[in-house]
Parts: structure tokens; C-alpha cells; sequence
């Protein structure tokens, strides 16, 4: 499975969503799901054993994205219990957006070949 | 516009992890993940529903300060319970979402007329939230057990596996409470136990086996971003997790494969407990073997052609990286061909031995994994065991009745001469004695790792 491929899937589940207004939106997700994981099957399996540490601290950041729905949480002015929760969820996010994409910046430069 | 700049910032991240191919394209790769997370949240900060700026780049600025310090400050041998601990943040972070969106669904867009939830919204949002709970806990005991602030020894107790199993019917069924009716009290028992559960799933499980349990939280956080993805209908967060918990989840089945466990077994835990000290160390003090010292290694060293170094995590804890550096420096320049050996569990966490080989400037590319340089030690002249044990046990590949038979190991007792520093007899993880140490080649250099390194560089000159 190739990106381009997943992309069409995408494109196309899309598509028959807007033409036909049929597709469940679960069911759209859900493919999207599946064919990230066999993305991710085959990008992580290539990655080379010296780079799995490095491979841990970045996917570390990158599960991080959530920090898109902690924004969306902490979107509204008014404060109530969802909003502080949300900016918490950024707080915390944060930490591991820098963090893990800085400590792997940290390790990758670290590798060099012989001089 | 939003969709197709999310649909960029998956494709960076993708990116991201193409690049750890090669260490060649491992930096840039890094920053095509930066750039992806970068328009991600720019993109979400101009969205109309997000409005409260003020307090978000607080928040920002508040969590990049302290993580911008760890990721500075860290030493690589801590990089493990620094990994664990970020797991249980993104735990805490979807729970706190998941929390939120329950609380306030109209602010979502995931709520009916009359303000509740959608019933597929709430199966989305039991799932995220469980899985995050899990993620959070567990991560934290697994921090505790390698930063040393608990005990890194299996905690067992009777009717352990029952317990956790009703605790599992229990949250599952409340779960299903709340997806048919979609009330708080359910909602909040759920996550209660779920929280409990991934303390005890990780308690039984010992220190020894802690490199699966960080691999398989790194999996679970990717997969509770996947669920916070479902629950918003956010492809990028789907796509992300997705990516994140099938690297977790291929890690892991490394780690097993390269211990010769079931991923159940280890999830069963007790492991590595006080069973199998009595037998081993009895044994150990019997048999003859053979003893050096640094300058007889020194000399076996000198007048080989080919040297193999089989690093472990013991090296590291004796801070000896930058010493073995030096006497491989040495080594080379008098044309001993050296080169690294790294069985796939060396270190506490997938490819930790890499990176602190690294950080003491060895260069990647005399560094080998072990399926690359096995076919090679009987070639080699001298193979210089520093701080391993049981991966060049060759009880794993002869003997049928050893805890550890068919786990993978490097060959070590192949090569012509064995050196093996290690301060004594005493057995390793596995609690096993190691018959490599007594074989007519094997010479045992009792020491402390930093200080046979020092001596043997001195005696070389």
C-alpha cells in the first residue's frame, strides 16, 4: 500500500460523501484508520534498529497531535470546566511536542559517521 | 482549506518517520515532523471556534518551556523513563479531552438537538477514554520502575489475573452503560478503573521486561490519539495515532521476538522475580574459569587483527562509554579493525545502546546489529564483552532446559579469544549462570567497566 494510494482512497471515500451524502462518517474514518496503520506498518519497519530509540521519542511527539483537539477544548472565551481541562491538555501536549521532537533533534545529531 | 492543510501535516509526519530510515535523512526527516505539527496547530489556532489566545499560548509557552528543558538536559541514559513519562502526559492529555467533550459536546459538534451526545460519539469517546486512563497509569508505574523510584521487581500476588479480569468486565460494562445512556456516573466509574487497571496491569511485570512495556505504551498512546481522532472526526489525529501505535506495536514485537517471549507471557508478568537466583548462583561458584588482568587484555587486544566489542547496558551504568571510546581510538590507530556489536534488547529501551554509543562519539557505521555481524565472530580474533551477559549466554541455542533457550544471541563464543569485564561472577537479568565464562577462550577481567577501559588504554601505549 502506498501513500498515493491511501490518498485516492481518501480522496474518493471523500468524494462519496459530498456526491451522494451516504457515506458514514465512521466508516470514512475508519478506512482512513486501516490504511494509516498499514502506512505505518511499512514506514516503521524500514526504519534502521540503531534509530529506534529516536523512533520512540519522536512518534512520542508525534502522538502529541491531540493537541489539536486540546485547542478545540480550549477554543471558547468563556472558561467552564471544558475549557480549563482543554488548556491543561495543551499544557501537557506541549511538553511533549518540544520535548520529544527536541530530545530526537538531540540524538540524531549525536549519529556521525567515521571521520 | 483546513481539511487539505491536516491532509499536508499528515504527510510531513509520514515523512518524519521515512526519514529514520538512515541516519543520513533522520535529521531532516525530524524537521519535516516539526513542520507537519507546526501547521497543524496553526492551522487549528485560526479556526473560528478558537478564540481564547491569551490562555492557549500561556499554556503553550508554559509546557514548551519545561519540555524544551528536558529535551535539553536529559542524559541519554535517563532517556527511557523520560520516553515513559511522556507517554502517561499523552494519556492524561486524551483523558482531559475526552473529559472535556463529554462534559461540553455543543462546544464539539458532536451533540444532538437536545445537547447529548451522539450515540457513536459516545462509543468514540468510551474508547478514547479508556485507552488514555491505561496509557496515563501504566505509563507512570513503568516511569517509577525505571527511574528507580519504585521497585523494579515483579509485585504478584494470588488471584492478581482475576482481579484485573473483573476489573476489565467491570469498566467494559460501564462502558456500555454509558454509550446506551450516556450519563456521567458510568462515564466517570469508567474511567476510575480504567485509571486502576493500568497500574495493576503493570505492576507484575519486572524491570527486565520493562523495554516491551515502554514499546507497547508507546503503541497505546498513539492508539488513544487514534480514538481523541475518531471522537472529533479529525483525519490528521486518526492518521497520526494510527502511524505512532503501529510503530509502538512493531517495537514491541521486536522486543519479544528478540527476548524469545510471547507478548502474553510478559503481559502476565512476574518475570525476572527471586525464583531463579537460588539455583544460579550456587552453580556459579564451582566451576573453574579463567582470570586476567587489564594488561593481559591489553595484549590479547594489541595483537589481534580483528576486535568484536559486545556492549551492554552494565557499561552504561558504569559511565564507561567515553573510556571504551578511547581505547577504541587506540586500537585503531595501532590498525586493530574494531568494530560494535548490539544484540536488540542491549540498553533498557529499543535501540538505547545506539544512541549512548553515539553520545560518546563512536562512529554509526562500525556499529552493528546483531543479525549483521553473527555470521562474523568466528572471523573474529578477540570479542571484548563489556557489562552483557545474557545475550551471550550460548545456553539459549544448546541447552533445551534453560529459561532462555531459543532467545537470539550473539555468538560470541565463536570468536578465537573472549574477553568478558564484568565485576563478578554474579548472574545476570535472567538470573542465569553463563557458560561462556567458562570456556578454555573466555578470560575474565574482573573490574569495574570505566576502570578496565582506562587501564587497558594505558597499558596499550
Amino acid at each position: 500500500m502506498s501513500m498515493q494510494a491511501m490518498h485516492e482512497a481518501v480522496a474518493q471515500a471523500g468524494g462519496a460523501h459530498a456526491a451522494h451524502a451516504t457515506a458514514d462518517p465512521i466508516v470514512f474514518s475508519f478506512t482512513v484508520f486501516v490504511l494509516a496503520v498499514i502506512v505505518g506498518y511499512h514506514v516503521v519497519w524500514n526504519v534502521t534498529p540503531a534509530l529506534h530509540t529516536p523512533l520512540m521519542s519522536v512518534t512520542n511527539a508525534i502522538s502529541s497531535i491531540i493537541i489539536v483537539g486540546a485547542l478545540l477544548a480550549s477554543g471558547p472565551i468563556e472558561m467552564n470546566l471544558a475549557t480549563v481541562l482543554g488548556l491543561i491538555a495543551v499544557g501537557l501536549a506541549s511538553v511533549n511536542i518540544f520535548g520529544g521532537f527536541m530530545v530526537t533533534q538531540r540524538m540524531l545529531a549525536m549519529f556521525k559517521k567515521r571521520k | 482549506m483546513v481539511q487539505l492543510a491536516y491532509l499536508l501535516a499528515s504527510v510531513l509526519i509520514i515523512f518524519a518517520l521515512k526519514g529514520l530510515a538512515s541516519p543520513e535523512s533522520a535529521r531532516r526527516g525530524n524537521l519535516f515532523g516539526m513542520l507537519g505539527m507546526g501547521l497543524a496547530v496553526l492551522v487549528t489556532l485560526q479556526l473560528d471556534s478558537v478564540q481564547n489566545y491569551a490562555w492557549i499560548f500561556a499554556a503553550i509557552a508554559f509546557g514548551g518551556l519545561i519540555g524544551g528543558t528536558v529535551a535539553r538536559k536529559i542524559p541519554m541514559t535517563h532517556m527511557p523513563q523520560t520516553v515513559a513519562f511522556m507517554h502517561s502526559l499523552v494519556g492524561l492529555a486524551a483523558v482531559m479531552i475526552a473529559v472535556s467533550a463529554a462534559y461540553d459536546p455543543v462546544a464539539y459538534g458532536i451533540a444532538n438537538a437536545a445537547g447529548g451526545l451522539y450515540p457513536a460519539s459516545r462509543i468514540e469517546l468510551f474508547l478514547g477514554t479508556f485507552i488514555g486512563a491505561i496509557t496515563f497509569t501504566a505509563s507512570l508505574i513503568a516511569f517509577g520502575k525505571l527511574q528507580g523510584l519504585l521497585s523494579g521487581k515483579p509485585l504478584v500476588f494470588a488471584g492478581q489475573h482475576l482481579l484485573n479480569l473483573i476489573l476489565g468486565v467491570v469498566m467494559i460494562a460501564a462502558g456500555i452503560i454509558f454509550c446506551m445512556n450516556g450519563a456521567w456516573m458510568p462515564f466517570l466509574l469508567m474511567l476510575a478503573v480504567a485509571l486502576l487497571l493500568g497500574v495493576l496491569l503493570i505492576v507484575p511485570i519486572g524491570g527486565a521486561d520493562m523495554p516491551v512495556i515502554v514499546s507497547m505504551l508507546n503503541s497505546y498512546s498513539g492508539w488513544a490519539a487514534a480514538g481523541i481522532g475518531f471522537t472529533l472526526g479529525n483525519n490528521m489525529l486518526i492518521v497520526a495515532g494510527a502511524l505512532v501505535g503501529s510503530s509502538g506495536a512493531i517495537l514491541s514485537y521486536i522486543m519479544c521476538k528478540a527476548m524469545n517471549r510471547s507478548l502474553l507471557h510478559v503481559l502476565l508478568g512476574g518475570f525476572g522475580g527471586d525464583a531463579p537466583a537460588a539455583g544460579g548462583a550456587a552453580a556459579a561458584t564451582d566451576r573453574p574459569y579463567k582470570s586476567g588482568a587489564a594488561e593481559d587484555a591489553a595484549f590479547l587486544l594489541a595483537n589481534a587483527r580483528s576486535v568484536v566489542i559486545v556492549p551492554g547496558y552494565g557499561l552504561a551504568v558504569a559511565r564507561a562509554q567515553h573510556a571504551l571510546k578511547e581505547m577504541v581510538d587506540v586500537l585503531t590507530a595501532q590498525g586493530v579493525q574494531v568494530k560494535f556489536a548490539i544484540h536488540p534488547v542491549a540498553g533498557r529501551m529499543p535501540g538505547h545502546m545506539n544512541v549512548l554509543l553515539a553520545e560518546a562519539d563512536v562512529p554509526y557505521d562500525i556499529v552493528f546489529e546483531m543479525d549483521e555481524i553473527n555470521s562474523e565472530f568466528s572471523d573474529t580474533d578477540v570479542a571484548l564483552v563489556i557489562g552483557a551477559n545474557d545475550v551471550t549466554n550460548p545456553a539459549a541455542k544448546s541447552d533445551p532446559s534453560s529459561p532462555i533457550y531459543g532467545m537470539p544471541i550473539l555468538e560470541v563464543s565463536k570468536a578465537q579469544h573472549v574477553i568478558v569485564i564484568k565485576r563478578s561472577m554474579a548472574v545476570g537479568y535472567a538470573g542465569l549462570d553463563n557458560d561462556l565464562f567458562y570456556m578454555d577462550q573466555t578470560m575474565m577481567l574482573f573490574s569495574d567497566a570505566k576502570k578496565a577501559c582506562e587501564t587497558i588504554v594505558q597499558a596499550l601505549d
